[in-house]
C-alpha cells in the first residue's frame, strides 16, 4: 500500500514537472514569435503612409545629439588605456612604432562598435523601456489609440529608426576620439606628433576593416531599438513593471549585442578569408 | 471600396441620430483567462444622453467602455456604434468611428512630455488635418477657455493638479468635437468640491457640445448629478436600469448601500 503511494507520487511529481516544462517551452516560443510579429510589425509600420517626420528627427536629437558627452568621454578613455595597457607589451618586442596601426585596427573594428553599442545599450535601450513602459503604465498609449493615433507608428517605428540610424554615427564618432585618445595615451610616455600618429594609424586601416564594422553597427543599432521599445511597449500594468521592462531591455540589448557581435565577425572572416 | 464603407460610417450617423442609438451593445461577454469579467451585457446609449454606469470595483464598468474603443476585444456579443458593427469594421473604418468618440481616462493620460498646447495640439493635428494654425489656435483656446483653464496653455502636466488633469484631459477630447464621450471615473481621486465640479463639467459638455456620454463612476453624487439614465452592474451583468429617481426609491439593499455610501 506504502510501495503504491509512492509510486503515485512519483508519478505525479514526474508529470507536473512535464507539464512545467512544457509550459515554460510554450511560452518561450510564444515569446519568440511575439516579437518577430513585432519586428514584422514596425517593418510594416515604416513603409506605410504618414511617417512621424517630426518625432523622429525629435528622437534623433535625443539618441544623438543627447548622448554624445557619455559617448566622448568613453571614446577617449578606450584609446587611451588601451594605448597604456599595450606600450609596455611592444615596447618588450621592439615593436613600439606598430602601436598607432595596433590600436586603430583593434578600436574600428571590434572595441568602438561593441564598447559603444554597450553603453548605448544601457543609456537608450532602458530609457526606451522605461519611458514606454511608463506611457503604458499611465495609460498613454491607450490615449494615443482612441484618438486615432498609430501608437506602433509614432512611439516605436520613430525610436527604432532613429537608434538604427544614429547609433553607427556616434560608433564612427567614437572610433575618431578612441584613436585622439590613444594619440594622448602615446605621448604620456613618449613624443609622438599628432599628424605621424594618424598617418600611421590610418595606414594600417583598410576598407575592409570599415565596411563590416560599419554594417554591423546598423544591426547593433536597430537590435538596441527594437528590445528597448519592445520591453516597454509590452510591459504590465504596474508600477513594477516599468523597472522590470527598463532593467530587462539593458540586459537583453547587452546579451544580443554581444551574440550580433559573434555573428557577424564569423561572417567577416569567412568572406574576407 | 474602403472609402465607400467610410461614407457609409457617415450616413450610419445620420441614421442613428434619427433612430435615436447611438451605441448598442448586445450579450457582450469578455474573460481575463477564467475569470469572467462581463457575463453578458446588454445596453443601449440613446442620442443626447447621459448614461451613467455604477457598480462595485471589479464588475467590468471600465472593460465595458475598453471594449466599445476597441482597446480590449470582446469574447462574444456586438457592439454598434452609429449602426456599424466594431467588430467588423477593418483598422480605417474603426479608425472613422474612433474619431467620434472621446475618452476619459481614469489618471487622465496626459502626454508627460508634452506641454497643455502640445497635449491639445496632438489628436487635433491628425483628427483634423485641413485646419490652418489659426484655426488651430483658436479651437484650443475655445476648448481651453470650455474646461475653464485659459491660462494653462505652456504648462507641463507635471505642474499640474489632479483635477487639472482632469480638465486638460477632457479638453483633448473635446478638441476634435466627439459626438459619444465615454468617461472612465471621471471623479476617482478627486476632492469633494472638485469632482463637483467635474460632474458640472460634465453636463456642460453634454449641453455645448450635444454629446452623448456613458459615464462609469462608483461616485453616487457624480451618478446622481450626471445621469439621465443609470445602469448598474453587478457580477458581469446588468443588475437594473433604470432613472434616477428609480434607483433612489428602490427597497432593495445592494442600490440602497450605494446610495447610503453616497450620502
Amino acid at each position: 500500500m506504502k510501495i503504491e503511494s509512492t509510486t503515485m507520487e512519483k508519478s505525479n511529481k514526474l508529470s507536473k514537472n512535464i507539464v512545467s516544462k512544457t509550459s515554460k517551452a510554450g511560452n518561450f516560443l510564444t515569446d519568440v514569435a511575439d516579437v518577430f510579429l513585432f519586428i514584422l510589425r514596425i517593418i510594416n509600420e515604416t513603409f506605410s503612409r504618414d511617417f512621424e517626420f517630426k518625432e523622429f528627427f525629435r528622437q534623433c536629437f535625443q539618441i544623438g545629439y543627447k548622448s554624445l558627452p557619455l559617448i566622448s568621454v568613453t571614446g577617449l578613455i578606450m584609446g587611451l588605456v588601451l594605448t597604456i595597457q599595450s606600450r609596455p607589451v611592444l615596447v618588450e618586442f621592439g615593436a613600439v612604432s606598430a602601436l598607432p596601426g595596433m590600436v586603430a585596427v583593434s578600436i574600428i573594428r571590434e572595441m568602438g562598435p561593441v564598447i559603444t553599442a554597450l553603453i548605448c545599450a544601457g543609456k537608450i535601450s532602458s530609457g526606451m523601456g522605461a519611458e514606454l513602459g511608463s506611457m503604458k503604465v499611465t495609460e498613454q498609449i491607450d490615449a494615443m489609440e482612441v484618438s486615432s493615433t498609430n501608437p506602433m507608428k509614432f512611439l516605436v517605428v520613430t525610436r527604432v529608426l532613429a537608434a538604427t540610424i544614429m547609433i553607427p554615427l556616434l560608433i564612427l564618432y567614437a572610433d575618431a576620439l578612441g584613436i585622439i585618445g590613444s594619440w594622448a595615451g602615446a605621448n604620456i610616455k613618449g613624443d609622438v606628433p599628432f599628424v605621424l600618429f594618424f598617418s600611421q594609424a590610418f595606414s594600417h586601416i583598410g576598407f575592409l576593416d570599415f565596411l563590416p564594422a560599419v554594417i554591423k553597427s546598423f544591426f547593433f543599432g536597430s537590435v538596441i531599438g527594437i528590445v528597448g521599445c519592445y520591453q516597454g511597449y509590452n510591459a504590465g500594468r504596474g508600477t513594477e513593471s516599468v523597472g522590470i521592462a527598463a532593467n530587462s531591455a539593458v540586459v537583453i540589448a547587452s546579451l544580443l549585442v554581444i551574440i550580433v557581435d559573434v555573428i557577424a565577425v564569423q561572417i567577416t572572416d569567412m568572406l574576407i578569408s | 471600396m474602403n472609402q465607400v464603407r467610410i461614407n457609409n460610417i457617415g450616413e450610419g450617423t445620420s441614421k442613428a441620430l434619427n433612430n435615436e442609438t447611438v451605441i448598442e451593445i448586445n450579450n457582450l461577454k469578455k474573460s481575463f483567462g477564467y475569470q469572467e469579467v462581463l457575463i453578458n451585457v446588454s445596453l443601449k446609449l440613446f442620442n443626447g444622453e447621459n448614461l451613467v454606469v455604477i457598480g462595485k470595483s471589479g464588475t467590468g464598468k471600465s472593460v465595458l467602455i475598453k471594449c466599445i474603443v476597441g482597446l480590449l476585444s470582446s469574447d462574444a456579443g456586438t457592439i454598434d456604434v452609429f449602426q456599424n458593427r466594431v467588430t467588423e469594421l477593418n483598422k480605417k473604418e474603426f479608425g472613422a468611428i474612433r474619431q467620434k468618440i472621446g475618452f476619459l481616462f481614469q489618471s487622465g493620460a496626459l502626454y508627460d512630455s508634452m506641454s497643455v498646447k502640445q497635449n491639445l495640439e496632438f489628436p487635433l493635428r491628425r483628427v483634423k488635418k485641413n485646419l490652418s494654425e489659426k484655426e488651430i489656435k483658436e479651437k484650443i483656446n475655445e476648448v481651453l477657455e470650455n474646461v475653464g483653464l485659459a491660462d494653462a496653455l505652456n504648462k507641463m502636466p507635471s505642474q499640474l493638479s489632479g483635477g487639472m488633469r482632469k480638465r486638460i484631459s477632457l479638453a483633448r477630447t473635446l478638441v476634435v468635437d466627439p459626438m459619444i464621450m465615454l468617461y472612465d471615473e471621471p471623479t476617482t481621486g478627486l476632492d469633494p468640491i472638485t469632482s463637483d465640479e467635474i460632474s458640472h463639467l460634465i453636463n456642460e459638455v453634454q449641453k455645448k457640445y450635444k454629446t452623448s456620454s456613458i459615464i462609469i463612476t462608483h461616485d453616487i453624487n457624480c451618478a446622481l448629478k450626471t445621469a439621465n439614465r443609470i445602469i448598474m452592474l453587478k457580477d458581469g451583468e446588468v443588475y437594473k436600469e433604470g432613472s434616477t429617481g428609480d434607483f433612489k426609491d428602490s427597497g432593495d439593499p445592494l442600490i440602497q448601500s450605494f446610495f447610503l455610501q453616497g450620502g
